[in-house]
């Protein structure tokens, strides 16, 4: 790159622009193809096999498939385990990026490795944890068999597995756009005799709504897709513990590729309308940046667009 | 706060969903635990049960199922997987469920006729339709040249009747353990790949295109036959002798007792024996233990010998003692990669 650049620089060499112009269209059209290639044979085709394989015996094929029973009911539960995961990593994550963000304290940096945790263990192990908790034979099996209150291979299980896996998402999101901002706007209301809450609610937030959106998102999607960790805790338990992607790998297991695909499908649906909403965002967001730096701003502080 | 606004709408939204669920209306319900090939087979016996039961005593009752690889269902009901009965591949699985967790007496497979087994099956081979690798018997598969698929015995009930029966035969056929240990060890050297589960084993055979024969159970490569028919070009392949597969059912003492359903759960178990159900069993291509079932769908079946596991290694236990333990015969001939390493 900065050998390239400093070719570019030096106006008096001929040879070595020459050069630059004719290497620059063979390597720019490589990478086109093989960034194509890839973009292709790794996300395309796969997403064309699930609607295709869906869609194989006709549409009434596949409508029967998501109208079935268990079908639903995997639905709903995904909706459900969703439903309360994200609200409290939500809650959770912009209460724990603003403490990260905004103060000092010993041991903070310890927490920050905390939070990523989910991240680093392998899913399998996550549920694993809770079995050993929860489980029968667990720390608290015989607490919770006394009070007959059933956590694993049940609904709650899944719950807390999801919450789990989820956890970091929205902190991360969250925290990164903390931090670039910066506390000045903060401070700047600070002395100008704001309480905690109207800082937060009528300075902080506003800042980073798009980085919070962003995180809620990413946390949803995971948290509906979410296989591994839930697989243990589930128990199996067919129209009642089965989330989406467990039902998919159940009726691919029973021969019922339609059925497996259908739902697969939904799941794939899923991905794409994340994907569609986080672009919107991010173009939301930088455009308003944008609207911020040339409009209400003086042309001196136009210089923080932040980039991508 | 349109964010709010907008995240509390969805849980509603969610709430909705979720308060408008088919209730269960039945008066009572079981949960049957069982292992991955059963699925068709319990699907069609539940419903059957079902009307039979409300008919003779006006309850309604719902049977949940829930499916996966045999040692980890066990293992799941023993770690608070609270099922009324459980249906398992070997007895060897529920055991394990009186010894780690009393959950059921220790003489639980003679609470019903035939070990507890309602239906019975056995180990056969698939092979490549036309049979390429003229594949026989058990003495083929140590051949040079021929890939093996079988599950992993460590994690799957249906890969240690595949184990045991390829035991079995050498037993018979050489007379001393030494030799079979010997032919096992050559046998899993012709072994790419250890699935997990039965049904994985047979979507790396079927679907992958991987291996030129696949140890299986009956009733799995019947049904593999049936359902991918002509689009999977296989063919089955009976050896001269092989095991007596007997999956064993039981009711979980603890479990029904806390749920107050031992009655029905009984009664459930005990349905599984009469000519009704055994006729669903030879339908799904279980042998079924009931006579008038066993010959309506003798033609199904090929006849074949077979030993039963307490003949060529005494008990579940002393077999997985000695054979799937952690240092056990299975850990000392099977290496992975170790067929590479002979091969230079």
């Amino acid at each position: 790159m900065s050998h390239s650049v400093s070719r570019l620089g030096g106006h008096g060499r001929r040879a070595g622009r020459q050069d630059t112009a004719e290497e620059a269209p063979l390597i720019r059209w490589l990478l086109i193809g093989v960034a194509l290639l890839f973009v292709c044979a790794f996300l395309l085709v796969p997403l064309v096999i699930v609607f295709s394989s869906a869609f194989a015996d006709g549409l009434d094929a596949y409508l029967d498939a998501l109208a079935d029973d268990e079908t639903l009911s995997a639905v709903r539960l995904t909706l459900l385990a969703a439903g309360i995961a994200v609200p409290l990593n939500l809650v959770f994550g912009v209460t724990s990026a603003w403490l990260l963000s905004k103060y000092e304290f010993p041991g903070k940096s310890a927490l920050v490795t905390l939070i990523d945790l989910p991240f680093s263990v392998s899913p399998v192990i996550a549920g694993l944890i809770f079995v050993l908790l929860f489980g029968a034979q667990g720390w608290f099996g015989s607490l919770l068999s006394a009070w007959d209150v059933r956590i694993i291979f049940a609904v709650p299980g899944i719950v807390l597995a999801t919450t789990f896996i989820t956890f970091p998402l929205v902190t991360r999101e969250v925290l990164a756009v903390m931090q670039a901002q910066g506390s000045d706007e903060e401070e700047a209301a600070l002395t100008l005799g704001a309480t905690g809450w109207q800082i937060l609610w009528r300075v902080t937030l506003p800042k980073v709504k798009w980085g919070v959106i962003y995180g809620v998102i990413l946390c949803n999607a995971r948290a509906m897709g979410e296989f591994g960790a839930v697989s243990v805790v589930s128990g199996h338990i067919r129209g009642e513990t089965n989330t989406l992607p467990l039902h998919v790998e159940v009726l691919y297991g029973e021969y019922a590729f339609v059925g497996a695909f259908a739902v697969s499908s939904l799941l794939a649906l899923l991905a794409i309308v994340t994907l569609v909403l986080k672009q919107w965002v991010e173009w939301r967001a930088e455009r308003r940046t944008a609207d911020l730096a040339t409009g209400a701003a003086p042309p001196t502080v136009a210089r923080t667009v932040p980039a991508g | 706060m349109r964010i709010a606004a907008a995240l509390s709408t969805l849980l509603v939204l969610c709430l909705g969903v979720l308060s408008c669920r088919k209730d269960g209306a039945a008066d009572v319900t079981l949960l049957n635990v069982s292992y991955d090939p059963t699925r068709e087979l319990y699907g069609e016996i539940n419903a059957e049960f079902s009307a039979h039961w409300e008919k003779t005593t006006g309850q309604s009752v719902r049977i949940r199922q829930s499916h996966g690889g045999a040692g980890k269902q066990a293992r799941a009901v023993i770690d608070g997987l609270e099922a009324d009965v459980v249906t398992l591949a070997i007895a060897f699985d529920i055991d394990a469920m009186h010894e780690r967790a009393g959950l059921l007496p220790k003489d639980w497979q003679t609470r019903l006729p035939h070990d507890s087994a309602p239906y019975t099956s056995t180990i056969v081979f698939l092979v490549r339709k036309g049979n390429p690798k003229g594949i026989r018997d058990w003495k083929d598969l140590v051949r040079e040249g021929v890939s093996v698929i079988t599950p992993n015995p460590k994690t799957s009930g249906g890969a240690r009747y595949n184990y045991l029966a390829a035991w079995g035969y050498a037993l018979r056929e050489f007379g001393e353990e030494g030799a079979a240990q010997n032919f096992l060890a050559r046998l899993y050297g012709n072994v790419p790949v250890l699935d997990s589960g039965a049904r994985g084993a047979t979507t790396t055979f079927a679907e992958r295109g991987i291996g030129d024969v696949l140890l299986t159970w009956e009733n799995e490569a019947l049904l593999s036959l049936k359902e991918l028919g002509d689009k999977a070009d296989l063919e089955l392949v009976v050896p001269s002798v092989s095991i007596l597969a007997e999956p064993p059912v039981a009711l979980v003492d603890t479990y029904a007792d806390k749920h107050g359903t031992r009655k029905v759960a009984q009664a459930y178990l005990e349905f599984l024996y009469t000519p009704q159900a055994q006729r669903i069993a030879g339908k799904h291509f279980y042998r079924p233990s009931g006579a008038s079932a066993a010959a309506e769908f003798a033609d199904q079946f090929a006849e074949v010998t077979r030993f039963t596991v307490r003949e060529i290694a005494g008990s579940w236990r002393e077999a997985h003692e000695k054979h799937f333990a952690d240092g056990g015969v299975f850990d000392r001939i099977y290496q992975p990669g170790a067929k590479a390493a002979r091969a230079r």
